[in-house]
């Protein structure tokens, strides 16, 4: 396996058994006592911050009232789904969600893939070196600085497009912040640029660490530069590629809130095409203050969340098991 | 090891095999369109610097410019002449970052031993638990009300750290590395000559084991460099926000910056109609925000590539 992130996250799982016979429990604990005090600064910190928010889910069935406490409030069953499917946002962020995230799965293989193909043919292992970095920058910056360099192009009063290119070109000025038709065009465009680095660094790794010996008896066989890609490349790099890809659909419900909210600037106008489960729960809880309705996306988002990636786990197992996250 | 991992690419990039290379015109035409796409990565960042530095009639009048056609510095004298909150900000971050990236390193290899240990019994069940956070979360609102309404974090420095101490997928890397890195031999040669598990742990396992926990510090230190999140959601007292905060602050409103500036107030309160260079002073803001991360990255770059490929020894 060439990489690390697969190889750590498929072999989460898989600790081999310990052959000497089963020792009791208060045995290992007496043996190992050394090995829990190790582990528990990190146990209390998960125990906070991701198990008892994973209890706190329970607080969609309940009519939240801060005067008697979240624990004494009163169960409503599923009232707050229902308040949240009668308005049309239910419908508007799940689409949204899906819709972009599975366009990014798309973009954020093929796009990198590409191009960490096109860099291993490089003959110049200098400007290999040096694209490599360039294109990494991006993955390091904040959305916070990506929605600066965005509005520095596409600020409606001064940005570069509308002030210096587009009166070029003869193009009309659009109101960026307030033109629906150009986000599903925007965001992927930003999202790719941003990661691009990211997932071309790790296809690169998987494609430097296969035998070479494998494309020197294509060459001899006389495969060209597309054969070998298509028959040699591609097919030894399905499993790095299944488990990046299987790792995003676990996400799929989960957007990418800065892309989202920082990027678009927030700007109303826009949240049918840019609000999503993450900006509505952020949006409804912080802002409007309804923890029932946030609270039921919120569990939404999560469990619909999980049984995705259990299901298209499944389904990768069923067809490799080794290619398989868990 | 490290040699490992940099012998490969250079076989293959100089052409081990010399006849299964691109020709020439493929490889300028990769190259070419290598450099428009290095381009892009950096000409958003070039126009951000360009308008800070320009003068503010010309960005009204001509908009954002690559080449301002009058050089003004007006934008940092405005925002130099009180400083104290992008300081204060700085100094949040700055804090946070150091913190949480030097506890969270220590917590995390302290917790990614244990379970790659391939003789401890519940080395499996303790690397489920970390795997699991990866797969299901409690969502928004239980977990703002675990750090408000439980723990009563809101507006403290611990707040900005705490949620991102344990990234579930550099545990497993971490795991992953000490299982196939750090030999066994080793680890059990120190028990016979009498070393306990907190020795063999400090003095042999963690020095052996620098790439990893270099790479687990160098992108904990952009995680919380980067954070405006926790800010955003956690932090309501105006002094204590985050440089990343501060400047999506003043994207918002670039007042902001002059509400918290008393030198700004005590202008304004004199009847003087202050000319606030908004456009570029915002985009100044940015620079101030950005520079120490872009100016670092170049000296830093190849440790995060080479980071990201860490476990590759394997081939």
């Amino acid at each position: 396996m060439a990489n690390h992130a697969a190889e750590a996250i498929a072999s989460a799982t898989d600790v081999p058994e310990v052959k000497t016979r089963k020792p009791s429990f208060l045995g290992t604990v007496r043996k190992y006592w050394i090995f829990y005090l190790m582990m528990l600064p990190a146990l209390v910190i998960l125990f906070f911050n991701n198990y008892l928010p994973m209890f706190g889910i329970l607080i969609a069935f309940k009519k939240v009232n801060y005067q008697i406490g979240i624990w004494d409030s009163p169960w409503v069953g599923f009232k707050n789904f229902e308040y949240l499917f009668l308005t049309k946002d239910a419908w508007i962020i799940t689409r949204n969600t899906l819709a972009y995230n599975a366009l990014f799965i798309v973009l954020n293989l093929v796009f990198p893939l590409a191009f960490a193909i096109l860099l291993n043919e490089l003959r110049s292992k200098f400007m290999a070196k040096l694209h490599q970095s360039i294109m990494f920058l991006p993955y390091i910056l904040s959305y916070v600085v990506i929605s600066y360099l965005v509005y520095g192009f596409i600020s409606p009063e001064h940005g570069y497009l509308n002030k210096t290119l587009f009166p070029l070109l003869g193009i009309e000025e659009i109101n960026w912040y307030f033109e629906q038709k150009v986000w599903p065009w925007i965001l992927p465009i930003i999202n790719t640029w941003k990661n691009m680095g990211y997932y071309a660094v790790i296809y690169l790794a998987a494609i430097v660490g296969l035998d070479d010996e494998l494309y020197e008896a294509a060459t001899i066989d006389g495969a060209n530069k597309w054969q070998q890609m298509t028959r040699i490349t591609v097919p030894l790099l399905t499993p790095i590629i299944t488990i990046m890809t299987l790792l995003q659909i676990g996400r799929i419900f989960n957007a990418d809130f800065g892309l989202f909210y920082l990027v678009t600037r927030d700007s109303g106008v826009l949240f049918p095409v840019t609000n999503v489960i993450d900006t509505y729960v952020y949006r409804t809880f912080l802002t409007v203050g309804d923890v029932g309705m946030s609270s039921a996306a919120g569990l939404l988002q999560s469990v619909v969340g999980f049984v995705l990636v259990y299901f298209s786990n499944w389904v990768v197992r069923r067809i490799n098991s080794e290619n398989a996250l868990f | 090891m490290e040699a490992a991992v940099n012998a490969k690419p250079k076989a293959k990039l100089s052409g081990a095999n010399p006849k299964n290379i691109l020709p020439a015109w493929a490889q300028w035409s990769v190259n070419i369109v290598f450099i428009l796409y290095s381009l892009l990565c950096i000409i958003p960042i070039v126009l951000l610097v360009m308008v800070s530095f320009s003068s503010e009639d010309v960005v009204m009048r001509e908009g954002y410019k690559f080449i301002p056609s009058v050089f003004d510095t007006s934008a940092y004298d405005f925002l130099f002449e009180d400083f104290r909150q992008v300081a204060r900000s700085y100094g949040i971050t700055v804090s946070v970052t150091v913190i949480g990236t030097v506890l969270s390193m220590v917590m995390v290899a302290m917790y990614a031993y244990p379970i790659s240990r391939r003789d401890f019994p519940h080395a499996r069940f303790f690397t489920f638990i970390v795997f699991f956070t990866m797969l299901f979360g409690g969502g928004l609102v239980p977990w703002y009300l675990v750090y408000v309404q439980l723990l009563h974090l809101k507006d403290t420095l611990w707040v900005l750290i705490m949620p991102l101490l344990i990234p579930a997928f550099w545990v497993l890397v971490t795991r992953t590395f000490f299982a196939t890195s750090v030999p066994s031999a080793v680890l059990e040669s120190a028990r016979i000559d009498g070393a306990g598990e907190v020795r063999i742990f400090f003095q042999i396992v963690m020095p052996l084991s620098l790439p990893v926990l270099a790479t687990v510090a160098l992108f904990q230190t952009i995680t919380y460099w980067n954070d405006w999140f926790l800010s955003l959601v956690y932090i309501t007292k105006n002094e204590n926000v985050s440089i990343q905060y501060l400047m999506y602050k003043t994207m918002q409103n670039v007042q902001y910056l002059a509400q918290n500036s008393q030198a700004m107030q005590a202008l304004q309160q004199a009847g003087a109609y202050v000319r606030f260079p908004a456009e570029t002073m915002r985009m100044a803001m940015a620079v101030v925000g950005i520079g120490p991360i872009v100016l670092a990255y170049p000296f830093f770059q190849k440790y995060f590539i080479k980071g990201l490929t860490v476990g590759a020894v394997k081939g």
